[in-house]
């Protein structure tokens, strides 16, 4: 077996384990999507709520994902002393990269699945063309938050990393326009929010699943600048010990 | 212990005045001592001697300020690459995810290696069989060190790299640690071991290096360290010895090496013994312990060892 495919393994294994990684990468999102779907408390720009919720809440469940499941679970991993313990095996650092990111895409796809298949059973029906954008918003989200998460799990101890990524997810979820349109909120609060990697990706996933929608000329200039940053910030500073 | 060998095996470490730096802390100044194939070799010194440093400079982990390093001939940083797949290490602790088995572990890490070894064997060897499907959590702290053990052994290395090894394991586990290291010693692995567990150096090293204060104090064999103490009579007392008399009394100095230590300096003979014990009776004071001949790695190692100043490096357990 190669290397790779031993720690992938291991990761699978390990991920399923933890029930709190799956309770945010997949029970947080689906509560999300159906009671704001079906109890419309907050106003959204589209006739039925669910086509509003459902494409925003992909966002959310990259989000949870690659920054929040990645972040905490490398956080403690470097904690425990496993980071360093692989540094000194031929794993390498790429097979390690490798994969994470496959663990995090596999991950990301069981959730697509999951949540379009309830969104359309709650009355879903998103462009088919609408989708290769949506697609590609998500992948440079998953690059941004991937890179956020790292780069507080390779700098910050582990339960500083389990505070911090919770608190940060908490202020993406409110102010990335995952519930609450960026339209909604204060318009301070809105200019800042559009700097932000997670209302730059719910931009481009409502914006592309939306039929008759467009994606804001701000979100691609703020996800790819993110989609860029975040990885190389992680890359420069993250500590294996 | 039968006396060991002289070294034979080539040289697999080589440590050359090495400094190793904590911002203004010098954890390890100017070290050089070197390892040889189908040997044990101990670093043997105080929490904060600058240990585990030097074994994570070997390990590629942490950078020199000066000096040279080398495992099987290579540069443990610039070639990490390539000693990864020749060396095993065993961290101080830590190491391996709380919620995962060891088989699993195990089973992982012999998938980076192009011929690992038997899982099922080794977990047999280290007495972890019947702990196979546990998770590591449930472990005690012994069966963890010997876990970590079995993965620094999986993809048969060349030279192993173990940071206090038998640290919180029980007897049993000592035994089996030591079975494993007799072993590597038999299949040519050099083995580097850092503790600060005298009895356990004693069992177990070929060759004992002694660091204090990030210095190298000693060095050689344990009959080399050993040989000049060899007509030391030492005996430990609980009472309060009038050394000035006894010196008097056996004709040979007599000092105080710690609170109830003592030392005569003179041929550790059965008259002198006699003489001594005799003295002692006449004094009301019992000897818990007399040792005499050749001395123990304990004797050498309080002769050049300073008081342990576990602060003097950040973390205490460099």
């Amino acid at each position: 077996m190669s290397a790779y495919r031993s720690q992938v393994r291991t990761e699978l294994a390990l991920s399923s384990r933890q029930g709190e990684q799956l309770l945010v990468s997949l029970g947080i999102p689906l509560l999300v999507l159906v009671f704001f779907s079906l109890v419309e408390v907050v106003p959204v720009p589209t006739e039925r709520a669910v086509d509003y919720v459902a494409p925003a809440t992909l966002a959310l469940a990259v989000m949870s994902t690659a920054m929040v499941s990645l972040g905490i679970g490398t956080g403690f991993e470097r904690q425990y002393g496993v980071l360093k313990r692989l540094g000194a095996s031929p794993l390498g650092t790429r097979r390690w990269v490798a994969a994470k990111t496959t663990l995090v895409v596999l991950t990301e796809v069981a959730q697509i699945v999951v949540l379009s298949a309830v969104a359309f059973s709650l009355g879903w029906r998103p462009p088919i063309g609408g989708w290769p954008v949506a697609i590609v918003g998500l992948v440079l989200g998953t690059l941004a938050f991937a890179g956020i998460g790292l780069l507080l799990a390779g700098t910050l101890p582990g339960l500083v990393t389990l505070a911090v990524t919770n608190g940060l997810y908490l202020v993406l979820l409110l102010t990335g326009g995952m519930i609450v349109p960026i339209d909604e909120l204060p318009g301070w609060l809105a200019t800042i929010a559009k700097v932000l990697p997670a209302a730059a990706v719910v931009e481009v996933t409502t914006g592309s699943l939306i039929d008759g929608g467009s994606v804001g000329g701000w979100a691609w200039p703020t996800l790819i600048i993110w989609a860029a940053a975040a990885p190389l910030a992680a890359a420069r500073w993250f500590r294996w010990d | 212990m039968p006396p060991p060998e002289p070294p034979t095996g080539d040289l697999v470490i080589e440590v050359e005045e090495l400094v190793v730096r904590y911002g203004d802390l010098v954890a390890v100044d100017g070290a050089s001592f070197g390892a040889r194939a189908g040997q044990v070799t101990v670093l043997l010194g105080p929490n904060g001697a600058g240990k585990t440093s030097i074994v994570e400079h070997l390990e590629g982990y942490r950078a020199s300020a000066s000096g040279r390093a080398r495992v099987l001939g290579l540069d443990p940083r610039r070639d990490h690459g390539a000693l990864v797949h020749r060396v095993g290490i065993m961290l101080q602790e830590g190491g391996i995810q709380p919620a995962i088995r060891p088989r699993e572990v195990l089973r992982q890490y012999a998938g980076f290696f192009p011929d690992p070894l038997d899982v099922d064997d080794l977990m047999e060897r280290l007495g972890l069989a019947h702990r196979a499907g546990t998770m590591v959590r449930r472990l005690s702290g012994g069966e963890r060190q010997r876990l970590s053990l079995a993965v620094a052994l999986i993809g048969r290395p060349e030279v192993l790299l173990l940071d206090e090894p038998t640290a919180g394991v029980d007897l049993e586990g000592r035994e089996q640690v030591r079975a494993t290291l007799d072993g590597l010693r038999r299949d040519g692995v050099g083995v580097l071991v850092t503790t600060h567990d005298l009895d356990e150096a004693e069992r177990i090293a070929d060759h004992v290096v002694v660091i204090d204060r990030g210095r190298i104090a000693a060095e050689g064999s344990l009959a080399e360290l050993t040989s000049d103490r060899s007509s030391t009579l030492r005996f430990r007392c609980h009472g309060s010895v009038d050394t000035d008399a006894l010196t008097t009394a056996l004709g040979a100095a007599v000092q105080r090496s710690d609170q109830h230590t003592y030392t005569v300096d003179t041929p550790a003979d059965a008259e002198r013994i006699a003489r001594l014990t005799s003295w002692l009776a006449d004094a009301g004071l019992v000897a818990t312990e007399i040792r005499a001949g050749g001395s123990r790695l304990e004797d050498v190692y309080r002769d050049l060892v300073t008081t342990p100043d576990p602060g003097r490096i950040p973390g205490g357990a460099a």
